[in-house]
């Protein structure tokens, strides 16, 4: 009944919206940019293919430059031509275009879709709406997974995120990020601040140095990754004993490969991704983004995408739609980093506090990796 | 390299020997004269004119391909690491007032630096510029991003401050078509053109065209502040909103100007004899008891981190067009007022970078040396049939994708990896002591090593090749034994390909970044990946430039003394 309603509700809507849109003019075809990867391919399942046969006319070309998006766009901007449309990055990232006047500002309520109940897009994102500029799609978390045959016998399973920095239970490798973020956070978890002092503490010279003393004494066992792929492989070579990555990465090593991998959750970072529209796109192309955004951002497209993948959709709405794998046929909701099982203990990234400690940390921890 | 070139070694019948041949004429005989009856030193010097012309114009396409695309965005790209205006560009009116302040008191400076802020920072907010400059300021001093951020959206709050009080002894200020009767008038050009370069130097943004307003000379003479304050809401509105001046709301920042303009005296008495549009409810405001807020207390509210010594050295200390700041971050020191210092011992890590990226380049052209050299020999050496198997196989890792060949050797080298496995199988190793071989320096070298090698053999093997085997078989035969056959003759015959193949994946090592990225680790990283870093991550690409100057400045001059010991003109690649 309400699965009826809902599709009712987004169709009726999709219409009001081509309605008005109709008169404009619209460029038939779009650049949007994303990760690659499993990523991308429910993206593609999602929006994409539905959106291409609502509108036959439209080409959409992918372009798999997320990771240097940033970049990208300011020598875009730079250079007077923007070739993308709509962009998928990290809400950091988003929160740094914007700055950089080189994202589009939004209004929330304006151009994205109410919820199926009529909650204004305002509220159905809530607090996920970071910064001007970015219109939120998905929740993940950076998290910890290791290898269940690699725990030593006679001990139980880690379910502690300071069990990473426990070497004499769990011998072995670790793999963590190379880079400051989460890293320190963990760290001063687990040397005894209150999850509620850490950005205080880490806005100090010697809270930062805390940090990296503490992961100073798991430095000799760790093995430092860059790309997101990188720790479910060293997870399945079993070259490493546990490590941190995108909770859908792991998910895709257990689950859709079958690895001997098991999820710690604890004290998982939630990160948001999620959209946005260059600055200064010729309205025609305009149009066609602000189009598809709407499409592609509605109640049940968020929710169609966790059928592919193990990340929470980040409307409010979309939650009770999410249902199984459309491969495997399990439930994926006890997958989702949202999940109350899962969220027992969590982290939010601080965007405010990066944004602007990001270079300074980064600097400080690059050149204790060097020593 | 080849003596046999350049036009004065050639004989016979080219232009230049004809025109050596008519000079050395003309003095014995007087002018020669060609066929047609020209002095034929003229007709000559038009021909090779032309042949150079037609020289020039079928290089030309190539000439300006490598211009366009490779020197032009180099040049540009290297300008980044001294470029500063930004901070001029935005914050002109501070910057300007700041000049007269000592950054090195330690104090805050006077109120004048902050009213001026208020301006330029009410403006930058207004075209969304003032994050830009947080951010870059960021590099320098962590936290002001954001306090830019959040004080940009609240210029809008300090202008209120005098609007409310404004608006309260004279409703009219409220409208914008009065304030538009009262400032317009006979033109001041001058106030309206630097105004207009004021947001283009902001914006990037071509301000010049029609605003349907210019300042009355009398108001810019009265309210010198109000007039500027507002003949640049009038540019905003009419170019970049493309809006009626007189119907748009008046901001918030042309109130706070009045006030200002209020609070000298010499203006109260002047606005006494003033007879022009709005006159009376200006009499009204000058006798009016208007808010006297500071703007240094105004600004401590919003954010006492405005009172904070060290953000304003920071401020003065990047208020110049140009720094040496990227060039000195980029060699562990950093800019104060008091001059150059070195950085805090834990930020210290690009001299130690640049060091390791000179010493592991090196050692992995020596080791490309050793494992090359008797490959190339043999190559040379050998039958054709063979030669050009093994040939093949030096090729085909050649033509393999750069990310495959570093993604293999990750396999090969990892502690569960093939050659652990095989050292593990037949009992070399303890299954416990796996060797570590990636992850750390080890790992680049010897995948570098090996992605480079091809670069060695290819120009060694083609100076072997030309090595004539009879002066082998002639020192042997005159009773050298095969070291030294090999040592006193083969050799030294050799080196212009050790040259060749060393300056070459020397070159390429130095700036290598995907295998050291992937194999590296913590220990086995270069310089490159910094520079990667903060062109795609940290987007402070002023000092990605200063680096990438800095590491080009080393080639060079290692390049130059190559030349000095070896001699360029010693290398051959054939």
């Amino acid at each position: 009944m309400k699965l009826t309603k809902t599709l009712l509700a987004t169709t009726a809507l999709g219409l009001t919206a081509a309605g008005a849109m109709a008169q404009e003019e619209m460029a038939n075809d779009m650049t949007l940019v994303s990760w690659g990867g499993a990523y991308q391919a429910s993206q593609v399942n999602a929006y994409a293919e539905p959106y291409k046969e609502n509108n036959p006319e439209v080409t959409i070309t992918w372009d798999e430059s997320s990771n240097e998006a940033v970049a990208k766009l300011r020598a875009m901007n730079e250079a007077g031509s923007i070739t993308w449309d709509v962009v998928d990055v990290v809400a950091s990232d988003a929160l740094r275009l914007c700055d950089e006047g080189l994202a589009m500002e939004i209004d929330p309520d304006e151009i994205l879709a109410a919820a199926p109940d009529g909650t204004s897009a305002e509220d159905d994102f809530g607090d996920l709406l970071v910064g001007d500029c970015f219109i939120p799609q998905i929740v993940y978390s950076t998290t910890f997974g290791y290898r269940t045959d690699m725990v030593p016998e006679g001990v139980d399973a880690p379910d502690d995120i300071c069990d990473v920095f426990d070497l004499e239970t769990y011998p072995g490798m670790r793999a963590l990020e190379k880079r400051p973020i989460n890293n320190v956070e963990w760290a001063l978890l687990c040397d005894g601040v209150a999850k509620e002092d850490v950005y205080d503490v880490l806005a100090t010279e010697e809270g930062q140095q805390q940090a990296l003393d503490k992961l100073a004494t798991i430095k000799d066992s760790v093995i430092w990754w860059s790309a997101g792929a990188d720790t479910p492989q060293l997870l399945a070579d079993g070259e490493v004993f546990m490590g941190s990555t995108y909770n859908g990465r792991l998910f895709s090593a257990i689950v859709e490969q079958d690895q001997p991998i098991g999820m710690m959750w604890d004290a998982q970072v939630f990160d948001l991704d999620g959209w946005i529209i260059p600055e200064g796109l010729p309205e025609d192309r305009l149009n066609r983004a602000l189009d598809f955004i709407m499409y592609a951002t509605d109640t049940q497209r968020l929710a169609d995408q966790a059928k592919y993948i193990s990340y929470g959709p980040a409307r409010l709405s979309s939650a009770p739609l999410v249902g199984q794998h459309a491969e495997l046929g399990i439930d994926m909701a006890p997958h989702m980093p949202t999940d109350p099982e899962n969220a027992k203990n969590t982290f939010l990234y601080n965007y405010e506090f990066w944004a602007d400690y990001r270079d300074d940390i980064d600097a400080k921890f690059q050149s204790w990796l060097a020593q | 390299m080849s003596d046999t070139t350049g036009p004065d070694q050639i004989t016979g019948a080219t232009p230049d020997n004809a025109l050596r041949n008519a000079d050395r004429a003309e003095v014995q005989d007087g002018p020669m004269l060609a066929a047609d009856g020209r002095p034929l030193k003229e007709s000559l010097g038009r021909a090779l004119r032309r042949q150079k012309m037609r020289a020039l114009l079928l290089v030309a396409p190539l000439l300006l391909f490598v211009l366009l695309t490779f020197v032009v965005p180099i040049v540009s790209m290297l300008f980044r690491s001294v470029e500063n205006q930004i901070v001029s560009d935005t914050l002109p009116g501070t910057v300007q007032a700041m000049a007269d302040w000592d950054a090195s008191t330690g104090d805050v400076p006077p109120e004048p630096v902050f009213q001026n802020l208020f301006f330029d920072l009410f403006d930058a907010a207004e075209a969304k510029e003032h994050t830009k400059l947080g951010t870059r300021l960021n590099y320098e001093n962590t936290g002001l991003a954001s306090l830019f951020r959040t004080s940009g959206r609240s210029m809008d709050d300090i202008g209120e401050i005098f609007q409310d009080a404004i608006e309260e002894v004279d409703p009219r200020f409220e409208e914008g078509a009065f304030w538009f009767a009262m400032m317009n008038g006979e033109g001041n050009s001058a106030v309206l053109a630097d105004q207009r370069r004021r947001w283009e130097a902001l914006t990037g943004d071509d301000m010049d065209g029609d605003i349907g307003f210019a300042p009355s000379q009398a108001i810019v003479d009265l309210l010198p502040q109000t007039a500027r304050a507002y003949t640049r809401f009038a540019i905003w509105t009419a170019i970049e909103d493309e809006d009626v001046v007189a119907e748009e709301d008046p901001w918030e920042a042309f109130y706070a100007a009045l006030a200002l303009d209020l609070r000298d005296p010499a203006t109260v008495s002047a606005i006494a004899d003033y007879q022009g549009e709005g006159a009376d409810a200006l009499r009204a405001l000058a006798a009016a008891d208007l808010p006297d807020v500071s703007f240094k207390d105004a600004f401590a509210e919003l954010d006492e981190d405005w009172l904070s010594p060290s953000v304003w050295e920071t401020l003065s200390v990047y208020s110049a067009s140009f720094t040496p700041g990227y060039f000195l971050n980029s060699v562990d020191r950093e800019l104060t007022s008091d001059g150059v210092s070195l950085r805090p011992e834990n930020e210290r890590i690009y001299i130690k970078l640049f060091g390791r990226t000179l010493w592991m380049s090196m050692i992995i052209t020596f080791s490309c040396i050793l494992l090359g050299y008797p490959v190339a020999w043999l190559l040379a050496n050998l039958p054709a049939r063979t030669a050009n198997v093994l040939m093949i196989l030096v090729l085909l890792p050649f033509w393999t994708s750069l990310l495959v060949r570093t993604s293999a050797w990750k396999v090969l080298l990892q502690q569960q990896g093939v050659i652990n496995e095989l050292l593990v199988w037949l009992g070399f190793i303890d299954n416990a002591n796996r060797l570590v071989l990636m992850n750390n320096s080890t790992g680049t070298i010897i995948a570098m090593t090996h992605i480079l090698l091809p670069f060695m053999i290819l120009p060694l093997y083609s100076v072997m090749k030309t090595v004539n085997p009879s002066y082998l078989r002639a020192a042997k035969s005159l009773g050298a034994t095969n070291w030294t056959a090999f040592w006193r003759v083969y050799f030294p015959q050799s080196v212009p390909g050790i040259g060749a193949g060393s300056i070459l994946v020397f070159i390429l090592a130095i700036g290598y970044y995907i295998t050291p990225e992937i194999v590296g680790g913590t220990d086995g990283v270069f310089i490159s990946n910094r520079i990667a870093y903060h062109i795609s991550r940290s987007l402070n690409w002023g000092l990605a430039a200063a680096l990438g100057t800095i590491l080009l400045v080393v080639v060079l001059i290692l390049y130059w003394c190559y030349d000095q010991i070896v001699g360029i003109d010693n290398v051959k690649l054939g």
